[in-house]
């Protein structure tokens, strides 16, 4: 069976399935979003406007049994920067997706009728509009408990919360995960667009769930075990990220003074052992709950965890550094089960923890809470944004917003979108990749802190310039593809270290496919992919003035290492220069 | 005598400590540390900083200097 394209148009809420165009056809994840994107939506539309689209792809492996190859992209004109947008996610809905033979879901249009909200039910041949006035002003999780009482435990569900539903900018889209939790497609106001269209949720349901079909069994079975061994014998995805999670890295910024600390403003902060990774992990054996977990089905290095409180009970899962950074350093709170508490509060509304924590950040400048002030931090996502009132609105507007809002100039953002936890002018790879991916200050688009702080792959001193725009590219063209084969992120500390498991990567795709790609070939993809997304941008309106950092990085130094930022506009828009 | 401030990370913290303010004849070396401590037959050495700056195991302490030890990590 092969692949097929459904497309759903809210306007008359229809559906129709066409055959994948030839040009789409080695396409799967970021490549394929940006190209439907690029291709389908008009760059100056109104990103909650009827020219929008909504995409979702699965990986090129994702539906395999290939390790780690669970995740799926989502893609639209972004609401939060204004320009192109790819959020890839856990959780099963890239395998089941894969398995009903899905290579893209499409939606565009809005309903003329918008007094209520849609759920999209996607089975063979089919999707069913089902009008959900009872979900209208529920969270994620009272959404997901409806759809799993309705329908078989093994259907993919993803849904937007309240901030959804009101169009926020921090609002995202959750996925269900296999132990019934939830994963994000977090960054850029991707809930905003869900809920521009009136869709509240949508299932998918493959009927059978088996394994897709491979073209060479024998030879994707080898490259596997390959591919696994390469994850499991590398001590980063084989033993750190399983032992202490993402949240390992907050000792390790720390220390290297790029832990970015009440609001940017510091490069260390001093009460960064109660927040760390080895104290959660401490927290963890002493409580109860657990140090592995994954995101999905098939991964073999399980950075997730289960986190409980004194008393033993569940406090949340996929507890992330970049989450506890932005609540613990950045906000100031000291409470790791104040911050866990509050992340279980944003995966059920659908918060983007980044943009909203970021913002949190910020709210202090603004005269809006104290650093630390941690239960008023959770007051104001639960009552406030939860409920969007007028100063809920202002924060659910993100970081950029609610800068200008205040009049502040120390406003953390590239392309509108909030900083993550590593502080450009003491991680200046990092810099890099947040002021020139198309995407707006991601760290995931080229995760040049491996280099610059973990050695991985090398060495570049994360202080100096010298060597860090050709760093960010390389490390930007390489995330770009592998973000298209529905590999997680993670499989790229393997990659920079072990000459195996690029090679066993490319093999897979070959035997899933029966074709006969180079590594030349997945570096060109790469290009293609940022190529793609820089134009699109550029016809949305943004430019190389688009491509800087916030100015009081230039003039304001940070401690411990009293550096700025210092590229001229030239060494910065070399980038492009490939 | 100098005194160097020497801090261990992730499993390296395990059977050892977290922070602590150490005494050395001079001359001593961050890989003479590593080597006292054992650290490194446990896991490889990902990341060695002095002062919050990286460096070599090569590198001769001076008195006053704080040693960071982590083995390979990773996140994001």
């Amino acid at each position: 069976m092969s692949d097929l394209i459904y497309r759903v148009n809210m306007s008359n809420l229809s559906f129709k399935i066409e055959e994948v165009p030839a040009s789409w056809m080695g396409l799967g994840g970021r490549g394929l979003t940006s190209t439907i994107v690029a291709a389908e939506v008009d760059p100056e539309c109104h990103p909650l406007g009827p020219n929008n689209k909504l995409v979702f792809a699965p990986g090129l492996l994702s539906g395999t049994s290939a390790s780690n190859s669970g995740r799926n992209s989502c893609g639209a004109k972004s609401p939060l920067t204004g320009g192109i947008k790819e959020s890839n996610v856990g959780g099963t809905m890239a395998g089941v997706m894969s398995k009903l033979g899905v290579k893209a879901l499409i939606i565009e249009g809005l309903p003329q009728d918008d007094s209520t909200f849609y759920h999209l039910h996607v089975t063979k041949n089919n999707v069913e509009f089902i009008k959900v006035p009872e979900l209208v002003g529920k969270d994620n999780y009272f959404v997901l408990d409806a759809m799993l009482e309705k329908y078989d435990k093994k259907v993919a569900v993803m849904s937007i919360a309240r901030p959804g539903e009101m169009k926020m900018l921090t609002s995202n889209i959750s996925v269900k995960d296999p132990g019934g939790k939830l994963r994000s497609h977090g960054r850029g106001g991707l809930g905003a667009v869900m809920g521009s269209k009136k869709i509240k949720c949508i299932t998918v349901d493959s009927e059978n769930y088996k394994e897709v079909t491979i073209a060479d069994p024998e030879k994707f079975k080898e490259a596997s075990k390959i591919f696994t061994k390469a994850l499991q014998e590398n001590p980063i995805s084989g033993q750190g990220l399983p032992a202490f999670g993402t949240n390992v890295l907050v000792n390790i910024l720390n220390e290297a003074g790029g832990l970015p600390t009440h609001n940017f403003r510091e490069g260390s902060w001093k009460h960064a052992e109660n927040i760390c990774g080895e104290t959660m992990a401490e927290n963890i054996k002493a409580r109860g709950g657990k140090t592995t977990h994954g995101c999905h089905a098939g991964c073999v290095i399980q950075c997730s965890q289960v986190y409980n409180d004194k008393e033993g009970k569940y406090l949340t899962s996929g507890f992330e550094y970049e989450t506890i950074w932005a609540l613990g350093a950045n906000l100031g709170i000291e409470d790791l089960d104040l911050i866990a508490k509050m992340d279980a509060l944003m995966d059920d509304l659908g918060l983007d923890s980044i943009e909203t924590s970021v913002t949190l950040g910020l709210a202090v400048d603004a005269g809006i809470l104290a650093y630390g002030d941690g239960q008023r931090a959770y007051d104001l996502i639960a009552n406030e944004l939860a409920n969007g009132t007028p100063l809920g609105r202002i924060i659910g507007g993100g970081t950029h917003i609610l800068g200008r809002l205040y009049g502040l100039v120390r406003v953390p953002t590239a392309k509108g979108q909030a900083m993550p936890a590593y502080e450009p002018r003491a991680v200046k790879g990092q810099g890099v990749t947040y002021i020139t991916t198309p995407m707006g200050a991601d760290h995931t688009a080229g995760y040049a802190v491996a280099t610059n702080i973990l050695n991985s792959g090398g060495h570049v001193d994360p202080l100096k310039k010298e060597g860090q725009v050709e760093l960010s590219r390389n490390l930007q063209i390489a995330s770009a593809a592998v973000d298209s084969t529905g590999m997680c992120i993670f499989v790229a500390f393997a990659a920079l270290d072990d000459a195996a498991c690029l090679p066993a990567l490319i093999d897979m795709i070959n035997a899933r496919f029966g074709i006969s790609i180079t590594g030349d070939d997945v570096v060109n993809l790469g290009k293609n992919i940022l190529k793609i997304e820089h134009e699109f941008n550029l016809k949305a309106g943004l430019t190389s003035a688009d491509d800087r950092m916030p100015e009081f990085m230039k003039y304001e130094v940070l401690p411990p290492h009293n550096t700025t930022w210092d590229f001229t506009n030239e060494e910065i828009d070399e980038f492009w220069n490939f | 005598m100098i005194n160097i401030t020497v801090k261990l990370f992730a499993q390296y913290r395990e059977n050892r400590f977290k922070v602590e303010s150490r005494t050395y004849a001079e001359g001593i070396t961050a890989g003479d540390i590593i080597e006292e401590l054992g650290v490194t037959k446990v896991l490889p050495l990902g990341v060695l900083m002095v002062n919050s700056r990286h460096e070599k195991e090569e590198y001769h302490l001076k008195d006053g200097d704080t040693l960071a030890l982590f083995p390979k990590v990773g996140g994001g």
